[in-house]
């Protein structure tokens, strides 16, 4: 591991005796998951509880004429069907917009459609009742005559005077807008040597989370109090959307998130199904439970990366690059999604491209336009994959037209490890990024020399190897500047309390939240390092807006930089409190004490004082014993937000090693590397096991993955078997190596991980497939890589 | 649906985690439903509900299959068994831990039937080396390890199990 900077004086409280920070150690909460004794929504019963089922449109786009609920209501065991009319006397409409994404527009979105349904899958009735069979029943019985409509889902031509308006009230298709000229880009491609221009596609795809969306709503009439068990990444969003659109103070809702399957960010928003079933529950006064089918899923969890992007780039002989220039497009479905809006994807698409090279002269436009299919939103990696992959792609092939290495172009072109703090043409700030330390060691872990020597060993046997490259750059530790400032009540700081109970062990309330990435893990080894006390006497409470303090939850890579900062300074304090009462006690000062599993000791000699468990006890049921005017305090709250920088970047870079079958068009991945750059690590095998995550994620795009609609807006893919994703089979053993530039902002020092696999694995992908085509002079600029595109780029079929 | 036909309800008499059971099902109703909401036995998961995922995987008769492609009514008389049974037996103690130690999980949604896939090819085929893990858990989706920590899970139980005498 290299170390590009140290913090070791601010690090002090973590380099303790007994740290666990940096060491890998089993996650405290995963003996109940391999015991299948989790609890995940879809297991969850509540005394009354009903079942909804929603009919779905099969239509893409239509007026919605009638809706007949009588032979449905009189099926035994239904309690009741609700169209969207009459579910809006308890719920608002919504609209997807933050005014820091200037000009962003959408139409008001029902929970359920009111007259008119804008793609194959919007509900257009709930059907309750005591069992989801019985409501499945029922729904085939409710009668809706529908008026179909033209449907708009070409994204090419969505903005054409011939096309038809989605949203009349819009006046056009376009949902925004954003245009960015740094730099003098004519001046720079016309002093190039050479231009290279390419037109990148990118196959819609969606998170696929095993567990499917699934939501208990139960509206406490006594109470007037609506508790809804949820896995989602956001408690406190979705608690302050729910009251909002319910009519209901945010005290008048409770969000708890048990285990939750899967994420990816598919379950940081909040759908207008789950809405329905808050509402559902107010309207019946009774648990309402949802879970959606793997088809459901396919047609309403959100998909993103619905992208084509035209990408120039300029290169001098000497291999320096002169500009980038982006056009992209990109299709949200017809609404922009609640709360965080569909712009954020193509937005980061504009902040990203380049980024990690030294050019700065920058022109991009993208446009968001509307049409008929499932919405698209935010998925693991937001805009990083499209733009590192157009960005990567180009790098590779300017290289390949003036006959440099693409590793040597890399090398030339990065921005210097000593360059730091410094700004990308976008405005986009650098803390400290590390791309040629974490090349050098990419460099070493794979081989390259070796490979390329084997690569060429091949050719001449007729094996067609390709070594694919992708630098990136990730966005994580968002301050406010995400989503706060655009006016969305979606918190960017996070809080951690810590207390000390009467047996001295410790109980830490966050408001990060876990899908298995390993929030609990890494507030428990934050917070026993700090406090001095084991893992195991540290209990972790997270995922309950009534049980722990506000703040943003598990998303964009933040928990372990801002939760766990947090969790550091609530720690401390803590720590601080309990010395203070050790001191009185022992008739000290807390300077010459330290806390060393489980006791007080004296800090120079590190012999024991007294034990946690005898000071617990004396705190709590002796406090006439203290000294006269202390009153112990053995809980601390704190909390955190980065102010200095809008975000923590990190960097990275990504390798694949594969071959490509030029008579099957298939492709065997056979390697792949990742060189990743999160600062201080808490725990390496969980940063690990993220980042190879994330990769598979990035493979499936690159191989696998994509929704296909037809000409009418139908999903034709939208279940398991159609729909690919990466299987155990297919993927490759992935390497991943460190380089350690922790940020100053925060004590920790820690960026995020969670994203940087996905961000670059499908770039890598791509231009080792390029790669490997290169003796047949074909180009691929699309993915997902399937059989059929590249059998058509080798001009085989 | 024929709201017409009459509703019958089946006896079935098997046993499950080695526990004898007595129920009277819906013809319609499939395993996992069954084990889910009859017998509460929610660590056997539903992710797909077309038999592609293998989250709903379990053993019947000591062949591992997809609950959710098999019907209540086909198990009258067999022997079922579940994530639970598998836990509380001891049976894959050592390769629970295995998964524990290499964090062979994330959300843990996939699991139990990644757990009985990696068992029965352990008892099939003690000696499996990584390809022949690859290949065998395929049929069981996840979606947070990208598999390697799980085949490296699943390989060192089989090394500790082939060095431990029997």
């Amino acid at each position: 591991m290299t170390t590009a900077a140290t913090h070791s004086e601010r690090l002090s409280v973590l380099d303790r005796p007994n740290s666990y920070i940096g060491k890998t150690v089993p996650r405290p909460n995963i003996e109940r998951l391999v015991q299948g004794r989790g609890l995940y929504v879809s297991d969850m019963v509540l005394p009354r509880m009903v079942q909804v089922v929603y009919l779905r449109s099969p239509h893409a786009h239509a007026r919605i004429i009638e809706i007949d609920t009588v032979a449905a209501k009189q099926v035994p065991g239904v309690i009741a069907v609700v169209t969207g009319k009459e579910l809006s006397a308890v719920i608002t409409p919504w609209v997807g917009v933050l005014s820091h994404m200037k000009g962003l527009k959408s139409a008001p979105q029902h929970a359920i459609a009111i007259d008119h349904v804008c793609w194959q899958g919007e509900a257009v009735a709930a059907i309750v009742a005591t069992s989801r069979a019985v409501a499945e029943d029922a729904a085939e019985l409710v009668a809706v005559e529908y008026e179909e409509l033209e449907a708009v889902t070409d994204m090419r031509t969505a903005l054409d005077p011939g096309t038809p308006v989605i949203h009349a009230s819009l006046g056009d298709n376009l949902a925004f807008e954003r245009h960015l000229d740094a730099g003098a880009v004519d001046q720079a491609f016309a002093g190039s040597d050479e231009v290279v221009e390419a037109d990148f596609v990118f196959g819609r795809h969606t998170g696929v989370t095993l567990e499917p969306r699934a939501v208990v709503a139960d509206w406490s009439a006594a109470e007037a109090r609506l508790t809804i068990y949820q896995g989602t990444q956001a408690p406190h969003m979705v608690q302050n959307i729910a009251a909002l659109h319910l009519g209901l103070q945010d005290s008048q809702v409770r969000v708890v998130c048990k285990d939750v399957g899967g994420s990816f960010g598919i379950k940081v928003h909040v759908y207008a199904d789950e809405m329905a079933t808050y509402a559902l529950s107010k309207l019946l006064r009774r648990p309402v439970k949802y879970v959606a089918d793997r088809v459901e899923s396919f047609n309403t969890d959100i998909h993103a990366r619905d992208h084509l992007c035209r990408g120039r780039i300029g290169v001098k002989r000497d291999g320096t690059i002169t500009a980038f220039e982006i056009d992209d497009l990109t299709g949200i479905g017809p609404y922009s999604m609640y709360p965080r809006t569909s712009a954020i994807e193509a937005n980061q698409v504009v902040n990203l491209v380049g980024g990690p090279y030294v050019a700065k002269n920058y022109r991009a436009r993208t446009r968001v336009v509307f049409q008929n299919k499932n919405v698209m939103c935010q998925y693991r990696g937001v805009g990083h994959p499209v733009a590192c992959s157009v960005t990567e792609g180009l790098v590779d092939l300017a290289a390949a037209k003036i006959g440099m290495d693409p590793v040597e172009i890399r090398r030339r072109n990065l921005v210097p490890d000593d360059a730091y703090p410094c700004a990308s043409p976008s405005g986009l700030k650098f803390e400290l990024l590390s791309h040629h330390a974490a090349l050098n060691r990419l460099m070493a872990m794979m081989d390259y020399d070796g490979l390329r020597a084997e690569q060429a060993a091949l050719r001449k046997k007729n094996i067609h190897r390709g070594i694919g490259i992708a630098s990136f750059i990730e966005i994580t530790n968002p301050s406010a500047a995400f989503y706060g400032v655009g006016g969305a009540r979606i918190s960017s700081q996070d809080g951690v309390a810590v207390r000390m109970d009467a047996t001295g062990a410790a109980i830490c309330q966050t408001s990060i939240t876990e899908q298995g990435q390993g929030s609990e893990s890494l507030t428990a080894q934050i917070v026993g390092s700090v406090l001095g006390v084991p893992m195991e006497r540290v209990r972790v409470i997270l995922g309950d807006t009534d049980n722990t303090p506000y703040g943003g939850g598990t998303w964009a890579s933040r928990g372990a930089g801002i939760g766990g900062e947090a969790a550091l300074q609530a720690a401390k304090a803590l720590r601080s409190n309990i010395l203070d009462v050790a001191a009185a006690i022992l008739q000290s000062t807390p300077a010459e004490l330290d806390i060393v599993n489980n006791a007080i000791v004296n800090a120079g000699d590190g012999s024991t004082r007294i034990e946690l468990s005898e000071l617990a006890r004396i705190v709590y049921f002796r406090p006439d014993t203290l000294p006269p005017g202390i009153q112990p305090e053995l809980m601390a709250t704190r909390h955190f937000v980065p102010r200095d920088y809008p975000f923590a970047f990190t960097n990275g870079i990504q390798a694949s090693w594969l071959e490509v079958d030029t008579d099957t068009g298939f492709v065997k991945l056979l390697k792949h590397w990742v060189v990743e750059d999160c600062g201080t690590i808490i725990n390496p095998q969980l940063v690990d096991e993220q980042i190879r995550g994330g990769v598979v994620q990035g493979l499936g795009a690159a191989l696998f993955e994509k929704c296909i609609y037809d000409e009418r807006g139908q999903l034709t893919n939208a279940n398991m078997a159609d729909y690919l994703v990466p299987m155990s089979g297919e993927m490759p053993d992935i390497d991943i190596g460190h380089v350690v530039s922790p940020t100053a902002e925060t004590e920790l020092g820690a960026k995020g991980a969670g994203e940087a696999g996905t961000a670059g694995a499908a770039a890598a992908v791509a231009n080792a497939v390029n790669d490997a085509l290169r003796p047949f002079g074909a180009t691929i600029t699309e993915i997902p890589l399937t059989p059929q595109t590249i059998l058509t780029a080798l001009r085989r079929i | 649906m024929t709201m017409e036909a009459p509703i019958v309800l089946v006896p079935i008499s098997l046993q499950v985690n080695g526990e004898p059971v007595e129920a009277q099902v819906l013809p319609r109703l499939n395993l996992a439903d069954f084990l889910r909401e009859h017998l509460s036995l929610t660590g056997t998961h539903v992710g797909c509900e077309h038999g592609v995922c293998g989250a709903c995987t379990v053993r019947v008769n000591g062949d591992i299959v997809r609950s959710c492609l098999m019907l209540a009514v086909q198990t009258h008389r067999a022997s079922v068994e579940t994530i639970e049974g598998l836990s509380d037996s001891g049976e894959i103690a050592d390769l629970q831990a295995s998964f524990r130690q290499r964090n062979a999980l994330q959300c843990g949604y996939c699991t139990p039937g990644m757990l009985m896939t990696a068992q029965d090819l352990l008892k099939q085929h003690p000696e499996a080396g990584r390809e022949q893990i690859r290949e065998h858990l395929s049929g069981n989706y996840c979606r947070c390890t990208g598999y390697q920590a799980i085949v490296d899970a699943v390989e060192a139980t089989a090394r500790t199990r082939m060095e431990r005498p029997s």
